[in-house]
């Protein structure tokens, strides 16, 4: 496209830059391997982390994927299975933002800890890993580059080898991710048995074509796989219990870029895969049900199970990580409502709670690196009067619960409420039910979130805490979540123009 | 430009105080109120506006711009006051700069936090009565409940965590049942309205109204909308039987917590009522006349009868303000100009005798520590100058001539006496007078037993003359509550010339 004067491979920067960053930590780490300068190790990876993201930024504001006025979709496909539109670099843009937040954030959180290098490279190996799962459509490279960001994350799970809630948690994670890797991989091969492709358009051309009806049965239960993989990597149920033990057991960076970066790559795979390979209708004709009937049933189950059992929980992580589970659930909306009317805003509404999520979602995850950092405890009594000691991060702590609670003013409430009209606008009943379990679902979310806020600012501070150090990195990185969460409010207009016009392209 | 200023300034302040160490927080937090107190007088003298904001008046201070567009529906920052919101504005911008003055003596603890957050409710509660776009407005109401939650929950009394967390429960659970209530109604209105501008809904509705959604009819859905907002507003007012989060959150709220709770946060419920149900519902409020002025009346007389069976001072004037609330009710459903106008001017009226209220009694019990009518008498003996501003303050509560509260229930009984469009509204009207005397009863009761007599005192503390800071804003408001008894016309005027279209069903 006229826009994009640079070389088409150069397309791929935003994921090209976290690869070399991950490698320059190599590098670095092999010419010094003894060495702990954190400043270095932080400073490149968030350096690198945030070039990441200003460069997809600025592709996306050039009009990178947007469609041309003689009808072409404008992307650019600088290798056969990996494209960049406006949806790759919409959620390019996250997996930075979150990667950008957790390499400053772990300045601190890291100190006096060994292996620091290979943290970071990890952490931007995993990235690099996300930034292609954006961009992949194939299912050989969507399978690569899941991989890619999946072995280091299961290496960064197990970091802390000293500790063996981590180690545990690794293993599990590991074991889970493993099973579901599989189960993927035959779903892939199961679709292709189907099909005989693997590019995502040659298999649509394939369904609505016709030519592969005799198979409907194979491929019905080859895009059921798919799904498992799909639910492993966004935490959604049947495969979401590994996501409590490996976010508790992980140093909580890790367990924030999980939760956030890793469940966003998870979701664009899924969007990506069913915008492209699965014609609805056509698909319908062959297997005989609607795949969005298996998104719906899904959305609603993991939304309400990942709620009830947050609201159970005394400790804190792990009430996060069964929030993230009911936040999946919400994001899965956008699945349920793919049809071709209306189809755009609500998948619009789920990105943008994604990106939303990036920001207050990592910043919670990263109070409570703060707290472990000071070493007050996980339980909800652990943080009680936090505020008397730690005001200001304490405001921030406010800003995330009640953002994802959906409360206004936060920017949780703009992502929240469009997921709710978006699922009323298509105005079936399957959809109503699913708009009916997100608002009670959110209703009750509110209880376990405001019962953070009162341990941390209303009851009384604990008699025997000792002092409170502000570290820079943490402190720097929650604030400027807190920040965007609030800003995103006002500024809220172009994240909500990005996300419905690459929905919008996806769904063309 | 005038009203984002004062939005801006507060918000800006409530950060600035945030930070700043806590030694000068209070001095801080009252000069930066006094900006936007002195500019809000400032646009009162220069109102240039006419009519209602929402029937095709002209607005002062009006400003509009597109936020965001979603779907069919565009969402704008659209702020003006008309005559019934800029009287309502400059009470929020005087009650907090002196309710921050007020809390010098009780507040010690974290006051840069305290101030910051009174603060931020004054952005919050100013954005509230100017916005004109129904998710700014949500997005405002919203935002003051956390910070009063916050307010009562860290700064209360001995049960202050129950107390807010009730607060909090009720008055959300009434925001979501009218967001869905009116989300319903803007998507039953179809392609009649674009966006969520109140004017725009205010012209569909009396121009037909919705043609039915989610297989109700039109009218049927006209009316469950209706009813829900009520219900929802009728939480914020409060009406008897929703009453019992107000005593609550009253007595344990600190003083300058009450003022602003009774003096404005009451005043969101009336003022909402009035903005959606009684102007946008002309057909459902003549429907439903009748219940409606039965919860008034019960709520008058019954508000009243719980506060003559109290003995705590401040559980007093709380149940004093449902019974005053009622006032406002009747004389909205008697829907004449006198009932109307009278409603608005006693929502003002109100507004500056109840702080002055809670106001003296926090000055009493800043001395004594106790609350209970039961502990103490004489107290004129110790204290002359706050226990006549009680006593003037009492006598504006039973609506002595030239006194506020005198007009303001007058023009109510005067236009709720003859109302053409409420059945037996006679009846309805002389029961609501009988509360005045039972007003009478308990104030005068409690006053004989704590002020006059012989000086006795259960707890051992010892009593002094209030200090200046103290007293100061008492006779501010004193001042007020006379000028504007002797002079209601400085707002009278403009709250009817803007209640008029209302009542003529958006005619002039």
């Amino acid at each position: 496209m006229a826009v994009f004067q640079l070389p088409e491979w150069m397309a791929l920067a935003p994921a090209l830059i976290m690869a070399a960053t991950a490698l320059a930590l190599f590098v670095f780490d092999s010419i010094s391997p003894r060495s702990t300068s954190r400043s270095l190790l932080a400073g490149t990876a968030a350096g690198g982390a945030l070039v990441s993201l200003g460069v997809a930024v600025w592709f996306t504001v050039a009009g990178v994927g947007t469609p041309t006025i003689d009808g072409g979709r404008g992307e650019i496909e600088p290798i056969h299975g990996l494209v960049v539109d406006q949806l790759a670099l919409y959620f390019m843009i996250i997996v930075a933002i979150v990667t950008a937040l957790i390499a400053v954030a772990s300045y601190d959180y890291l100190a006096g800890h060994t292996y620091q290098a290979e943290y970071y490279s990890l952490v931007m190996l995993a990235a690099t890993g996300m930034s292609m799962m954006a961009a992949a459509n194939s299912l050989v490279t969507i399978f690569i580059a899941l991989e890619l960001a999946s072995l280091p994350s299961y290496a960064l799970v197990a970091i802390l080898k000293d500790n063996r809630g981590s180690v545990e948690a690794g293993l599990k994670y590991f074991l889970i991710g493993a099973l579901s890797s599989a189960i993927f991989v035959y779903g892939i091969s199961l679709v292709y048995g189907a099909t005989g492709h693997l590019y995502l358009e040659d298999i649509a051309a394939v369904i609505e074509a016709g030519e592969a009806d005799s198979y409907g049965g194979l491929l019905g239960l080859g895009i059921l796989m798919l799904i498992g993989g799909f639910a492993y990597k966004t935490a959604s149920v049947p495969f979401h219990f590994w996501a409590p033990e490996a976010y508790e057991g992980a140093p909580a960076p890790i367990s924030a870029f999980l939760s956030s970066a890793s469940k966003a790559a998870g979701f664009v795979i899924a969007f990506r895969v069913f915008t492209t390979a699965f014609p609805l209708e056509a698909t319908r004709e062959l297997i005989g049900v609607d795949w969005t009937l298996a998104f719906v049933i899904l959305a609603i189950v993991t939304m309400t199970l990942g709620n009830f059992a947050a609201a159970t929980q005394n400790n804190v992580k792990r009430m996060l990580a069964y929030s993230s589970i009911g936040h999946a659930g919400y994001a899965l909306i956008g699945l349920a409502g793919l049809t071709a009317d209306g189809g755009e805003l609500v998948m619009g509404a789920a990105m943008m709670h994604l990106l939303v999520y990036g920001f207050m979602n990592t910043g919670a995850f990263l109070f409570v690196a703060l707290a472990e950092h000071w070493g007050v405890g996980r339980t909800f009594e652990d943080y009680n009067g936090l505020s008397a000691q730690a005001p200001v991060a304490c405001a921030a702590l406010v800003v995330f619960m009640f953002s994802l609670a959906g409360v206004p003013p936060f920017a949780g409430f703009w992502s929240k409420y469009f997921l709710f009209t978006g699922a009323i606008g298509i105005g079936s009943t399957a959809m109503l039910v699913v708009a009916g379990a997100l608002v009670v679902n959110s209703a009750l979310s509110l209880y376990y979130y405001s019962r953070l806020v009162k341990a941390v600012l209303i009851e009384d501070p604990l008699p025997d805490r000792g002092v409170l150090d502000q570290p820079v990195g943490l402190y720097a990185a929650i604030i400027v979540a807190a920040v965007m969460t609030v800003a995103l409010l006002a500024g809220f207009g172009p994240i909500a123009d990005a996300a419905t016009d690459a929905a919008a392209a996806a769904l063309a | 430009m005038m009203i984002e200023i004062l939005i801006a300034v507060a918000l800006v302040g409530a950060l600035v105080t945030f930070v700043a160490p806590n030694r000068i927080a209070g001095k801080l937090a009252f000069a930066i109120s006094l900006v936007p107190a002195v500019l809000s007088l400032w646009m009162f003298t220069a109102f240039d506006g006419s009519g209602n904001a929402l029937l095709d008046g002209t607005l002062a201070f009006e400003s509009q711009y597109e936020w965001l567009q979603l779907g069919e529906y565009s969402i704008s920052w659209f702020v003006g006051l008309d005559g019934i919101s800029i009287p309502l504005v400059v009470l929020t911008t005087i009650l907090v700069s002196l309710a921050i003055m007020s809390s010098w003596t009780p507040i010690d603890d974290r006051e840069s936090q305290f101030y910051g957050l009174v603060l931020f409710i004054e952005a919050n509660l100013i954005g509230v009565f100017s916005a004109l776009d129904f998710f700014l407005w949500f997005i405002f109401w919203e935002a003051v409940l956390i910070p009063m939650y916050l307010l009562i929950g860290i700064w209360g009394g001995p049960r202050r965590k129950y107390a807010a967390i009730k607060f909090f429960v009720y008055t959300n659970v009434a925001s979501l049942v009218m967001f869905g209530a009116f989300i319903a109604l803007v998507f039953g209105l179809g392609d009649s309205v674009t966006s969520f501008a109140l004017p725009e809904i205010a012209t569909a509705m009396l121009n037909g109204g919705p043609d039915g959604f989610l297989g109700l009819e039109g009218t049927t859905l006209t009316s469950v909308v209706f009813v829900a907002m009520f219900l929802g507003f009728a939480v914020k007012v409060p009406v008897v039987p929703f009453h019992t989060w107000l005593p609550d959150a009253h007595v344990e709220a600190p003083t300058p917590a009450s003022v602003l709770l009774a003096g404005v946060l009451l005043k969101m419920g009336t003022y909402a009522l009035l903005r959606f149900n009684f102007t946008m519902f002309p057909g459902q409020v003549e429907t439903y006349a009748v219940p409606i002025a039965a919860i008034a009346v019960i709520s008058v007389i019954y508000g009243a009868m719980l506060a003559l069976a109290q003995t705590d001072l401040k559980r007093i004037v709380a149940y004093s303000s449902v019974s005053s609330m009622g006032y406002v009710i009747l004389g909205l459903i008697a829907y004449t100009q006198f009932g109307v106008g009278g409603a608005t001017f006693q929502m003002v009226s109100h507004g500056f005798i109840s702080g002055l209220m809670f106001m003296a009694v926090g000055v009493i019990y800043n001395a004594t520590h106790t609350r209970l009518v039961t502990d103490m008498s004489g107290m004129a003996d110790r204290m002359p100058v706050a226990v006549g501003i009680l006593i003037a303050g009492a006598f504006g509560y039973m609506g002595l001539p030239l006194m506020s509260g005198f007009f303001g229930e007058f023009t109510i009984f005067f236009g709720a006496f003859g109302a053409e469009q409420l059945p037996y509204s006679q009846v309805f009207t002389s029961l609501a007078m009988f509360g005045i005397v039972i007003v009478a009863g308990y104030l005068l009761f409690a006053l004989q037993r704590t002020v006059f007599g012989p000086y006795e005192l259960e707890t051992d503390y010892e009593v002094g003359r209030a200090p200046l800071h103290d007293v100061v804003p008492m006779f501010v408001l004193l001042g007020i509550i006379i000028l504007l008894g002797v002079a209601p016309d400085l707002i009278f005027e403009m709250i009817t010339d803007a209640v008029d279209p209302i009542l003529n069903g958006g005619e002039l």
